[in-house]
C-alpha cells in the first residue's frame, strides 16, 4: 500500500495551461499518474495533449471524478486556488507553488480545518508526493524512486528528498510513498500527519524523515515518534552549520532567537530512538541497516 | 524584511497608532537641524536591524542641542552587533510612567497568530518569558476570525496593566492586529508601549518584519532599498540567486535549498569552512551557473569551489554542458570540484571527463568532493 496517493487517484492540474503546469502535468502522466483534467476559466473546453480543460475544479470533478488537485498557480492566486479545490470536492490538494505569503497559508490552513476537515493539503512550496509505480504528483523525478516499499519517506526539502530516494534506489530499497511537505512556515501536511499515516500503512516497515533548521516541526515529530511510532525511523536534519538569523533559501529555514537549531532537533530525534545521520548519505546507510534487519 | 524603527513607526502611523513626531537623518548636522525643528528634549536613536541598541549606547536622551550634537557624533558609525550605524531617528522625548510590551507574530506550531502582552516592558521578551512567564498574557488569533474587540479586552485584562492604560491599550492592539494582518507582517512588536504621566498610551518603539512573499500586495521598494546586505549578497540578489555570505574559504553552488544547506554541513564535517550558501534552484543551465560562478569568484576569501548538483528532472548531461558553457564565460581563479549525481549522472560525468584537470576535478560522492574541495582551500 501507499499513503495519500495511489493508482486510483485521479488528478486535476490547476494551471495545466501554464508552462510549469503543462510541463509537470505531462511528465506526471508519462509516469503513469491518472491525469484526468486541467483547469483554466478562460480555456474551458480546450485540451492539453488530450487532457480536457475545465473552467473550475468543481466542473472537473463533476466530469471526471477527480479526487486530487495539483496547483501550479502563481503565488498571488494560491489562496483562491486552494479554496476552489476544496469547494470543488477533491480529497487531496497538492500546492507546488513557492513564495505564498505566510498569512495566506495560515488563513487557508485554518479555513480548511474548519470547513473541509476531510480535505488534505500538501504544501505550499513542496515538491509533491510520489507512490512509486503507482502515481507521481508534482515535480519529483519519478525514475529515481524504486517501487514497492518497505520504506516511507517524509521530507521538508525537495532536493534532499530526491537524494534520499536515489540513495535508497542505489541500495535497491523500495519506497511506498515519498511525501515532500515543503519548507514553508505553515505546511498543510506536517511530519506528524505523515508519520501517523506511515505507522498505519501495513506495507511501510520503516520511515526516513528529512528535516531542516527553523521552527519546531522536528521536535514535535520526535515527541510523536516516541509515543506513537513503533516502526524504525532514520533521519537527517540539514543546516547544522547555518548561521543564526539568516534564511537558508526556504522561508521556514531560519534559526532565530537560539531556536530551531539542527543540534536541538537531532537531539530530540535521538531521544525518541531515531537513527540520526550527519549527512544524507549517512541517513541512507542507516536506513539500509534498518531494512537489512527487518 | 526588517524595517528600521522609524519605518516601523511610519507603518504603524498609517493604521492610526500614536507615535512621536521625529525625523530620520544621516549626518550630525541634519540631526541638529531636526532637533531644532522638533524642539528639545529629544531622543537620538540608532537605526539598525538588530536588538540591544540601548546597551550598546545607541539610544540617548538629549536635553539640549549640544547634547544632540554630542550623541549624534558618538552614535553615527557605532558598531552594534556588527551593524554599523548609518541612520539616526531624532524623536521628541516622552515622559514615561510605565513600560509595557506588545506584539503579534505567527505561531508556527499552533498555526495561529500569537499576540503577547506584558506589563513588564522595556526588556527583551525572551528574558521575561524565561524568568517570569506568568507576566505575559497570550492570545492565539485564528486568522479566519481575526481579532474582535471583546476578545482583545479579555486579553488585555489578563495582563494586569495599570487601569488607566486599559482603554488606550485595547485601541492600540486592535490597530496593531490590523497593521500586522493587512500589512502581511511576520512580526509587529512594540517594546516599550508606554503609559505617560498624563494617562496616554503611546508607541515608543517599533520592530516590524514584513513578509517579502507578499510583495505583490504591497509596495516594499522603500524598505528593500534600506536592507543591509553585504556586497556579495547584493550582487547575488540582483541575479536572482538565493545567497547567504559566510566567512569560510570553500565556495558552494548547489541546486535546492536543502542540498545547499547539506553541502555546508558536509564541508564542515570534513574540516573545511564554507564561504557561502548558494541555491541555484532546480535547473543548472549555463546562464544560472555562470551567474553563480561570477558571484563566488568575486569573493576574495574563496580558495576552492564545490559545485554540488543532484539531477532530478534536469538530466546529468544538461548539467554538465551548463557547467562547461559557464566556465567558458567566466574566468575562474579557484579550482572547482564537481559532484554530479542523480538522473543520467553517468552521461553527465562522461561529458565532463575529457575536460578534467587540476582546476576542474570531479568526485562521485558528496563527502569525497567536500574533502577534496576543503583540502584545496587549505
Amino acid at each position: 500500500m501507499s499513503i495519500f496517493l495511489d493508482e486510483n487517484s485521479k488528478v486535476v492540474y490547476q494551471g495545466l495551461t501554464g508552462s510549469q503546469g503543462r510541463y509537470y502535468g505531462l511528465l506526471n502522466r508519462e509516469y503513469g499518474t491518472n491525469v484526468v483534467a486541467g483547469t483554466n476559466p478562460k480555456k474551458a473546453g480546450t485540451d492539453v495533449e488530450g487532457i480536457p480543460v475545465y473552467a473550475t475544479v468543481g466542473d472537473a470533478v463533476e466530469a471526471t471524478g477527480a479526487n486530487v488537485s495539483c496547483i501550479f498557480i502563481p503565488a498571488a492566486g494560491v489562496k483562491s486556488a486552494v479554496m476552489e479545490a476544496a469547494e470543488g470536492g477533491v480529497e487531496l490538494i497538492v500546492a507546488i507553488t513557492e513564495g505564498v505569503p505566510a498569512h495566506d497559508e495560515a488563513w487557508f490552513f485554518n479555513k480548511l480545518q474548519r470547513d473541509y476537515p476531510n480535505v488534505r493539503l500538501l504544501g505550499p512550496n513542496c515538491p509533491g508526493l510520489i507512490s512509486p509505480g503507482k502515481a507521481n504528483v508534482g515535480i519529483t523525478a519519478g525514475h529515481i524512486a524504486k517501487a514497492g516499499g518497505p520504506v516511507g519517506i517524509v521530507s521538508r526539502s525537495g532536493t534532499l528528498t530526491y537524494q534520499a530516494l536515489y540513495e535508497l534506489q542505489q541500495k535497491d530499497i523500495g519506497v511506498t510513498t515519498c511525501v515532500g511537505i515543503g519548507g514553508d512556515p505553515v505546511p498543510g501536511t506536517s511530519f506528524i500527519d505523515c508519520l501517523a499515516a506511515f505507522e498505519a500503512d501495513p506495507d511501510t516497515k520503516a520511515i526516513m524523515m528529512i528535516g531542516e533548521i527553523g521552527g519546531s516541526a522536528e521536535e514535535e515529530a520526535a515527541a510523536f515518534i516516541k509515543d506513537h511510532v513503533t516502526k524504525p525511523v532514520s533521519s537527517y536534519v540539514a543546516g547544522v552549520t547555518a548561521p543564526p538569523g539568516k534564511k537558508m533559501g526556504h522561508a521556514g529555514a531560519i534559526v532565530s532567537g537560539g531556536k530551531g537549531t539542527a543540534d536541538a532537533k537531532m537531539e530530540a530525534l535521538r531521544d525518541a530512538g531515531v537513527k540520526v545521520g550527519l549527512n544524507p548519505t549517512e541517513a541512507g546507510e542507516l536506513m539500509a541497516e534498518i531494512v537489512a534487519g527487518l | 524584511m526588517d524595517l528600521f524603527e522609524y519605518q516601523g513607526k511610519q507603518f504603524f502611523a498609517q493604521y492610526g497608532m500614536p507615535v512621536s513626531p521625529g525625523e530620520a537623518v544621516q549626518t550630525v548636522d541634519d540631526a541638529v537641524a531636526a532637533a531644532e525643528r522638533l524642539g528639545t528634549p529629544v531622543m537620538v536613536k540608532a537605526q539598525v536591524h538588530t536588538g540591544g541598541r540601548g546597551k550598546a549606547g545607541g539610544v540617548k536622551f538629549a536635553a539640549s542641542i549640544d547634547d544632540v550634537r554630542e550623541h549624534a557624533t558618538n552614535i553615527l558609525g557605532l558598531d552594534i552587533n556588527g551593524h554599523i550605524v548609518e541612520n539616526l531617528w531624532i524623536e521628541v522625548a516622552s515622559d514615561i510612567a510605565e513600560e509595557y510590551y506588545a506584539s503579534f507574530t505567527l505561531d508556527r506550531a499552533a498555526k495561529k497568530h500569537l499576540g503577547m502582552l506584558s506589563a513588564e516592558g522595556g526588556v527583551e521578551i525572551e528574558t521575561v518569558a524565561a524568568e517570569t512567564p506568568d507576566l505575559i498574557s497570550k492570545i492565539w488569533v485564528d486568522p479566519v476570525d481575526g481579532l474582535t474587540e471583546e476578545v482583545c479586552r479579555e486579553w488585555v485584562a489578563g495582563a494586569n496593566l495599570n487601569p488607566d492604560a486599559v482603554e488606550g491599550t485595547v485601541d492600540i492592539l486592535m490597530k496593531l492586529y490590523t497593521a500586522y494582518s493587512d500589512g502581511d507582517a511576520d512580526l509587529c512588536e512594540i517594546n516599550p508601549l508606554i503609559l505617560t504621566p498624563e494617562g496616554k498610551v503611546h508607541v515608543l518603539d517599533a520592530k516590524v518584519t514584513l513578509d517579502g512573499n507578499a510583495d505583490f500586495r504591497h509596495d516594499l521598494d522603500e524598505y528593500d532599498a534600506t536592507q543591509k546586505r553585504d556586497e556579495r549578497e547584493a550582487a547575488a540578489h540582483a541575479k536572482g540567486l538565493q545567497y547567504v555570505g559566510l566567512d569560510g574559504t570553500v565556495g558552494v553552488i548547489a541546486n535546492g535549498a536543502g542540498l545547499a544547506m547539506s553541502t555546508l554541513d558536509v564541508i564542515n564535517q570534513v574540516g573545511g569552512s564554507p564561504a557561502n550558501f548558494l541555491d541555484i534552484g532546480g535547473g543548472a543551465n549555463a546562464d544560472v551557473m555562470s551567474g553563480a560562478l561570477e558571484v563566488i569568484n568575486d569573493d576574495p576569501n574563496v580558495k576552492s569551489i564545490f559545485i554540488n548538483i543532484f539531477g532530478g528532472i534536469t538530466r546529468g548531461e544538461e548539467v554538465a554542458n551548463g557547467i562547461l558553457e559557464a566556465m567558458k564565460r567566466v574566468t575562474i581563479d579557484s579550482p572547482i570540484v564537481i559532484r554530479l549525481d542523480g538522473t543520467n549522472a553517468e552521461e553527465g560525468r562522461a561529458i565532463l571527463a575529457p575536460e578534467l584537470n587540476d582546476m576542474l576535478r570531479m568526485e562521485t560522492t558528496m563527502l569525497d568532493a567536500a574533502r577534496v574541495a576543503s583540502d584545496l582551500a587549505k
